[in-house]
């Protein structure tokens, strides 16, 4: 990697299905101040769709989604 | 200034379609929409306290049927309360939350929560039967003003 992201929050999703990711996603991102990046992990394959469908309607940024194994990882910026 | 709202008609008494009205409300909350949920009919029974209901002889046997968000079947496969029962747990076991969780976090997300006035005139449900957080009720020129300025609404 050419630039580390430095993670402000890290947030567990792990056995939370729909629509908890999302609720306990946007409830952590109101604590933080602008700037700051929030990963998340999770075990629920629907946040492949829906942490991107989130950040577009919210105007937050996704840095990026991945799967790891079991998991899913993913990093969002606050930028309002 | 966009427009960002939902507004929706909770028709149902069903635990399904309930299940399915609130999750779409806490995720729309959650993604920064301001979302009104009017309660009417069936669907009041998700606002409402589990106690007896009615005043006249027909509204003391509704409020006998009436049940609470923790009572609602299924719309589908209920068998006297066996599918209730069988719902809650399979959805205990998968970690998903349950009715009365579901309406705790949209309460906590800022849904507002509305029940109409002339279903609970007609079913003689008061607003000392609602639980807290419920707003004061309202008819179908309320329903319509929001609806005209909302970008999704609903029936369910």
């Amino acid at each position: 990697m050419t630039e580390q992201i430095k993670v402000d929050l890290k947030l567990d999703l792990k056995g939370l299905l729909c629509p908890l990711p999302i609720v306990k996603l946007s409830q952590a991102i109101k604590e933080l101040p602008v700037g700051a990046v929030i990963e998340g992990v999770a075990t629920d394959p629907g946040v492949m769709a829906d942490v991107p469908a989130w950040a577009k309607s919210t105007g937050q940024e996704l840095i990026s989604i991945e799967q790891q194994g079991k998991e899913y990882r993913f990093l969002i910026k606050k930028v309002k | 200034m966009e427009n960002n709202k939902l507004s929706m008609v909770v028709f149902s008494g069903d635990m399904d379609k309930l299940m399915a009205a609130f999750i779409i409300a806490t995720g729309a909350a959650a993604s920064g929409m301001e979302v009104t949920m009017f309660f009417t009919f069936w669907g009041l029974q998700a606002i409402k306290k589990r106690e007896r209901t009615g005043k006249s002889f027909f509204g003391r046997l509704l409020g006998f049927m009436l049940k609470d968000i923790n009572g609602v079947g299924p719309s589908k496969m209920n068998f006297g309360g066996i599918g209730r029962w069988m719902f809650k747990k399979m959805m205990k076991a998968k970690n998903v939350a349950l009715l009365d969780q579901l309406r705790d976090m949209a309460v906590q997300l800022g849904v507002k929560l509305v029940p109409c006035q002339m279903s609970m005139e007609v079913m003689e449900i008061s607003p000392e039967n609602l639980i807290s957080g419920v707003s004061a009720p309202v008819g179908v020129a309320s329903f319509l003003e929001e609806a005209r300025n909302s970008k999704i609404t609903l029936f369910i």
